[in-house]
């Protein structure tokens, strides 16, 4: 069998086939349409189904905390009759210490039940552990790949600490340099290993998701006797935003404002060798975060089930210094030491909750185990190593990506950046034109977008005008 | 040290040359080639570090490789204390005294 990347991408259509458990050909509709709310009904599962089969691996029901400390100082910075209560869904209480346990639950369980003799997934850290944990539950064989080391061998302690979780719960973890041929070879080890891919962007690695969305909107109407007002997740490529709102919705909580948190590494290239160790965070940063947003369809599947334009209220960015700054007030205040990956939502929240009103309900959608590699100080560490500034100041003026990280000096200088979801929907109709050529679209495919970006099928068309002029 | 059958091993190979690599890529990458890395079980009966050798992975799969390392440590760690973040004091916060004891209403 010929190898090489050509030969292999060649395949490409072939082996993601024999390896997603799924026909995808069942919900296109026409070019860039397909039937989105079929593909999730036919290959899911009722929320019951999911919640049965999370159960029998001690996945979901995890605690939802007041975070009283950090309310009480919320309230001392904002002005009279701001200041939000905010609440976190605590995460880490799932087997290998995240949300991703969800996502992994379902799609090892399909692999289980489909016959494969293991799975394979591509990730540099909480899903892959989370594969390999369902995994080793349900006695089949994994293999993770992750992106890990730049080409001086140099290995980010996030990632490095990942292999190890992933090797404990007995996975083969294939270790690769820096690139989008991450893809590739997971391709070559689907073919190899007739493996099942258990990938995050498939239905069942969304709809392992929706049982968190139900769980926050009950929990939160227990402790409340309301449904959340707004719930802030961490975004990267997508799914647990897409499946908790879904659950959200589920649960009846339609009025619920679902927002979007993401570290801001823009102007660091994601494909770079030098800026790959020149970045604190790993995943919930806008390089994951504004690609999957507008183009979602980059996934490993052919379809991705993660479309986050089709949920996402507000997108906002923050920065670094704020994460790690958030990640000593959560443990210096709340006794919770979690992160860093949701505590990138929870600086949102922060700065959010004193715009809000104190009667508000602000869910923080997950909390992720901490160890040795995500603690601040090893990430800070490595940082420096790397050569980059470490200083006090105002993390929003003074921050730049991939040069220096800025610990805030006070915590009334935490903020956000807000990225508005206008300029998101026009970069998603300017991919379609870049990336597919689509300089025409059909009734159908008009209809389509309109779907996914949540705008009017006139509105539509005049974006596509738009952005047609700027680019063509 | 000698490196015989059953140790736990790190391999290391080159997937793709520079020139084998997908086209669009940041000219520092482009340079480089696309390397892997794995653990397994040394298979040869006997090696030294740079040989060619083939190892089976934990859930059995056989690959080739150089040899690279001999039972590989875990290197991460806590890191270095941070002046910075040392410097975030709960003292310093507009904090009530009796918190956490009562929820906010």
């Amino acid at each position: 069998m010929d190898k090489s990347y050509k030969a292999v991408m060649e395949r490409q259509i072939e082996i993601i086939k024999k390896s997603v458990g799924l026909d995808y050909n069942r919900f296109e509709i026409e070019g860039i349409s397909f039937d989105y709310e079929k593909m999730m009904n036919e290959s899911g599962f009722s929320i019951e189904e999911i919640e049965r089969i999370q159960k029998e691996t001690g996945v979901g029901n995890t605690p939802l905390v007041e975070l009283k400390n950090i309310n009480n100082l919320i309230k001392k910075l904002s002005d009279k009759g701001k200041g939000a209560r905010i609440f976190v869904k605590d995460e880490q209480t799932n087997p290998s210490g995240s949300f991703k346990d969800r996502r992994a639950s379902i799609s090892v369980y399909m692999a289980k039940k489909l016959g494969y003799e293991g799975v394979i997934a591509a990730t540099s850290g909480n899903y892959g552990a989370a594969v390999a944990s369902q995994a080793a539950k349900r006695g089949l064989k994994s293999i993770i790949i992750q992106e890990c080391f730049d080409s001086r061998g140099v290995g980010q302690p996030e990632i490095l600490e990942k292999e190890r979780s992933c090797a404990a719960y007995g996975s083969e973890v294939v270790q690769v340099s820096v690139g989008p041929e991450l893809f590739y070879y997971t391709l070559l080890l689907l073919e190899e290993t007739g493996f099942f891919n258990a990938s995050l962007y498939s239905p069942f690695g969304i709809a392992g998701i929706e049982t968190l969305g139900m769980e926050i909107a009950n929990q939160t109407k227990e402790f409340t006797g309301k449904f959340p007002d707004v719930v802030v997740s961490t975004h990267a490529g997508g799914g647990l935003t897409t499946g908790t709102a879904r659950g959200l919705k589920k649960a009846g909580a339609f009025s619920t404002k679902v927002i979007g948190a993401s570290v801001d590494l823009r102007g660091l290239h994601m494909a770079s060798d030098k800026d790959f160790n020149r970045k604190s965070f790993t995943t919930g940063h806008t390089g994951f975060g504004i690609p999957f947003a507008v183009f979602p369809d980059r996934s490993d599947v052919p379809r991705n089930a993660a479309r986050v334009l089709r949920y996402m209220d507000r997108y906002v960015l923050v920065t670094q210094g704020e994460v790690f700054y958030m990640t000593e007030l959560l443990a210096k205040l709340e006794g919770l030491q979690r992160g860093p990956a949701g505590n990138t939502s929870l600086v949102a929240a922060f700065a959010l909750a004193r715009e809000m009103n104190e009667d508000e309900i602000i869910v923080v959608n997950e909390t992720e185990y901490t160890g040795a590699g995500k603690l601040p100080s090893a990430q800070l560490t490595f940082a420096k190593e790397n050569g980059i500034q470490v200083i006090l100041g105002d993390p929003i003026k003074d921050d730049i990506p991939g040069e220096r990280i800025v610990i805030p000096e006070d915590p009334s200088q935490i903020d956000y950046i807000e990225i508005p979801m206008s300029q998101l929907k026009e970069s998603y109709i300017n991919q379609l034109i870049k990336r597919l050529g689509k300089t025409d679209f059909t009734q159908k495919e008009i209809q389509f977008i309109s779907e996914e970006i949540r705008e009017d099928e006139d509105s539509v068309i005049n974006l596509i005008k738009k952005v047609k002029e700027e680019t063509l | 040290m000698e490196i015989k059958k059953g140790d736990w091993v790190q391999i290391h190979y080159i997937a793709l040359n520079p020139e084998e690599r997908v086209s669009h890529l940041p000219e520092d990458t482009k340079k480089v080639p696309f390397e892997v890395r794995i653990k397994g079980f040394l298979e040869d009966e006997k090696a030294e570090i740079g040989d060619i050798v083939t190892i089976k992975t934990p859930i059995g799969r056989i690959v080739k490789g150089k040899l690279e390392k001999v039972n590989p440590r875990y290197e991460h760690n806590f890191g270095e204390p941070i002046p910075e973040l040392l410097k975030v004091n709960k003292d310093k916060l507009p904090l009530s005294r009796d918190r956490g004891e009562k929820p906010l209403s």
